[in-house]
């Protein structure tokens, strides 16, 4: 903070408590301070990996080795999926702005379970140090993918071992933050806050919290069977022992394919808030929004087949699978819908949150509709494993849920340092990241139709042209990215002080102080009228 | 990670027990998950694990079995002890349910090790040797009994810091929600058993 500036009262970041500095953060069960240290921890993973992705591009700039041997890159996709998924994209949103925000929009002091939610932190941190060590450790780098499939997760002699627990323990977080969540929205609402009152960020986490619940156990117990199917030679999954490669690939997609849900929802949930604030227009068709959250989460449950359409199951389970996949569509449209209609007629200013919310539908939506070409069982077995597929799930889980995490840190900033950062750059970031992004991702779809396979380290020339695009995009990204993270750090105590209200929006955040207090309201406010009423200006 | 849940709103019961059914349920989502694998390998080798289950001492099963249910019941008893005001009987019930638990394991224990003497071990020979669906009906034998002996570990683990709170006054008459909860998971470890006597020993 700048000498001559200072607060009126005393924020949640001055706050003493028990404990004195990196103390009181490390043993703060403040759930504000707690969204911060995941933000930290997610930011610094997301970079990390995010370099490794880089890696992987500049080594596919051409044909042949180039930087690294075919090995190195085997466990570079593999390290650079589990952190992306496991580390920074599952848990995201939730955990940092879920943490942050859940609490203070259904007027609340705190989540149900402060010490567990805690304690949430350190067992995701320690997941995530295991994840990190398995690209060191012993036999090296783990190179089956962030999948795990079995036979050859069963045999590889890489660090396969310190990959699964990692993951088995950043499950279990989750579905800690997930119980915590549930509870903390049935039982600390507001009074006068009844659940169609709730605003929408807080309904898309309730139905995030529901999957993470029902579904992480599963993949838990699949993963520990393939520690024991190493470890133990107890063989589920292996073939010369009786067992059966297609059980694990069903186990492991009845959780994975939900988790799609558990980083998409919330990210819908973060630009469902930016809309109405940026347009000073309420969300448009509110139930809608809420049964197409919850819609989504339960059919999301039962698709996970169609990752398995040329593996050989049945006619008629691939025809449900499909069927199911292409009835998801229809609650992401509806919302899709909505947004562009609260857009419409209102007063809209176009500033860097209702930007990078903006671009989420263009990269949800190309995202969305490749995915309905990978669902459709014919041209699903053209492009089964080819770069198709990384470039639509890059759409989905980058354009849309990275996209959205931008949106949301360019939205809540203010609120939670009490500063702003330099909208200026912040728009220039923006326009270099999405350009980045379109130039890394878009020609893989042209060259996964041409039949480019994923995961593979050399290619043929043909497909030289399109993965040299695909490079220059990934340098242009990453200069984005930083450009964004500076933005984000050098104005964090350099940026002018922030009002309580910088975009006049009126979910319960904004009628707090920035930075908000220890205790988030000095009184427990009472609602008496639906979210998203914006008062016409005179 | 219950017990850090129950102190941060002592006076929220209510939230405190429907976070531990949440957790209750995502435990049995766990061992669903087995027994689904369970059911697939049963079906696809109905012979052979026909045949293995033979090999299980059925006597053992069932005496552990009235063990768990008789300590199921102490723990309950220990919860109307405690809403009655008498710490001293509440203990003893705890410590009795204690007890029960560690006869279960030792129990546990010698049926394990009669089978390792036979070399019936996850990677022995003589398993290797074995039709493949025998071999998976003693990969899942040991995998779902050792998941559930590690849930009773843990849940002895929670009794016994019961039986520390109440002592320290800690729990009351009018504040029992650990006690509780810890009494709800005690009752998950006996549920879950008694699906996996039936499915391990008995059907035959």
């Amino acid at each position: 903070m700048s000498k001559n500036e200072k607060y009126s009262h005393e924020s949640y970041l001055e706050y003493q408590g028990k404990y004195k500095g990196i103390w009181g953060w490390l043993f703060s069960t403040d759930h504000k301070r707690i969204g911060l240290l995941y933000l930290y921890s997610i930011a610094f993973f997301f970079v990390v990996a995010a370099i490794l992705g880089l890696l992987i591009r500049i080594e596919l700039i051409a044909p042949g080795p180039t930087i690294m041997d075919a090995q190195t890159y085997n466990g570079l996709f593999t390290v650079h999926g589990i952190i992306m998924i496991f580390i920074v994209v599952i848990p995201g949103l939730g955990a940092v702005f879920g943490n942050f925000f859940l609490p203070i929009m259904i007027g609340a002091k705190d989540v149900a379970f402060p010490r567990l939610n805690l304690l949430s932190w350190y067992i995701f941190i320690l997941g995530a140090i295991l994840a990190v060590a398995s690209q060191f450790a012993g036999g090296g780098a783990p190179d089956t993918g962030w999948t795990f499939y079995v036979p050859y997760s069963s045999t590889s002699s890489t660090n396969v071992i310190f990959a699964l627990t990692a993951a088995f323990i950043l499950g279990f977080s989750s579905i800690l933050t997930g119980i915590n969540f549930i509870v903390t929205i049935h039982r600390l609402r507001a009074p006068g806050m009844g659940w169609f009152k709730m605003p929408l960020f807080p309904w898309s986490l309730y139905a995030t919290a529901w999957i993470q619940v029902l579904a992480t156990p599963i993949v838990g117990i699949t993963l520990l069977m393939v520690i024991a199917e190493r470890v133990l030679q107890i063989g589920f999954f292996d073939p010369a022992l009786g067992g059966d490669p297609l059980l694990f690939q069903h186990l492991f997609w009845i959780y994975s394919h939900p988790a799609v849900y558990i980083m998409i929802l919330p990210a819908m949930g973060v630009v469902t808030e930016i809309f109405p604030t940026f347009s000073q227009k309420p969300v448009f068709g509110y139930g809608a929004i809420v049964i197409s959250s919850i819609a989504i989460a339960a059919v999301g449950y039962f698709v996970w087949g169609h990752h398995m359409f040329t593996t050989g199951i049945s006619y008629w389970s691939r025809w449900f699978f499909s069927f199911l996949t292409f009835i998801v569509a229809i609650p992401s449209a509806i919302k899709v819908f909505n947004w562009i209609s609260t857009m419409y007629g209102g007063s809209i200013d176009l500033k860097t949150p209702l930007l990078y919310a903006i671009s989420f539908i263009f990269l949800f939506m190309i995202g969305g509709f490749t995915g309905l070409t990978l669902g459709a069982l014919a041209t699903n077995v053209h492009l089964h494993d080819t770069s198709f597929v990384v470039a639509h799930f890059h759409y989905i889980i980058f354009g849309g849920m990275g996209f959205a995490f931008f949106a949301g840190i360019h939205y809540w900033y203010p609120k939670m340092y009490g500063r702003m950062y330099n909208i200026k750059l912040a728009n220039i970031a923006w326009g270099v990241l999405f350009t980045g992004f379109n130039v890394l991702y878009f020609p893989l779809f042209i060259i996964g139709i041409q039949g480019m396979p994923r995961r593979y380290f050399d290619y043929l020339e043909q497909f030289h042209t399109g993965h040299f695009i695909s490079t220059i995009g990934a340098i242009i990204l990453i200069i984005g990215i930083f450009m964004m993270l500076f933005n984000l750090i050098y104005y964090r105590h350099r940026g002018a002080v922030a009002p309580s209200n910088p975009w006049k929006g009126v979910t319960l955040e904004w009628q707090i102080e920035s930075p908000p207090t220890h205790e988030n309201f000095e009184e427990i406010p009472e609602i008496k009228t639906p979210p998203y009423l914006f008062k016409k200006e005179s | 990670m219950t017990q850090t849940a129950n102190h941060a709103h002592p006076t929220d019961n209510e939230g405190g027990k429907m976070g531990m059914w949440i957790f209750l349920f995502t435990e049995l989502f766990l061992f669903g998950g087995l027994f689904l694998v369970y059911a697939v390998f049963r079906a696809k080798y109905s012979d052979d694990f026909h045949k293995a289950a033979y090999e299980l001492d059925a006597l053992i099963g069932t005496l552990n079995t009235v063990i768990l249910l008789v300590s199921s019941m102490t723990v309950a008893m220990s919860i109307t002890a405690i809403q009655k005001g008498s710490k001293k009987l509440a203990i003893k019930l705890l410590l009795t349910t204690i007890f029960l638990a560690i006869v279960f394991m030792v129990n546990k224990y010698f049926e394990w090790h009669h089978k390792f003497d036979i070399k019936v071990y996850p990677g022995s020979e003589v398993l290797q040797n074995l039709e493949r669906g025998e071999l998976l009906f003693f990969g899942l034998y040991y995998m779902m009994t050792g998941l559930h002996a590690l849930h009773v570990i843990i849940g002895m683990i929670l009794l016994v810091i019961c039986i520390f709170k109440i002592k320290s006054g800690h729990i009351i008459s009018n504040r029992y929600l650990l006690l509780e909860n810890s009494g709800l998971y005690w009752h998950l470890v006996d549920l879950i058993w008694i699906f996996l006597f039936p499915l391990l020993y008995l059907l035959t």
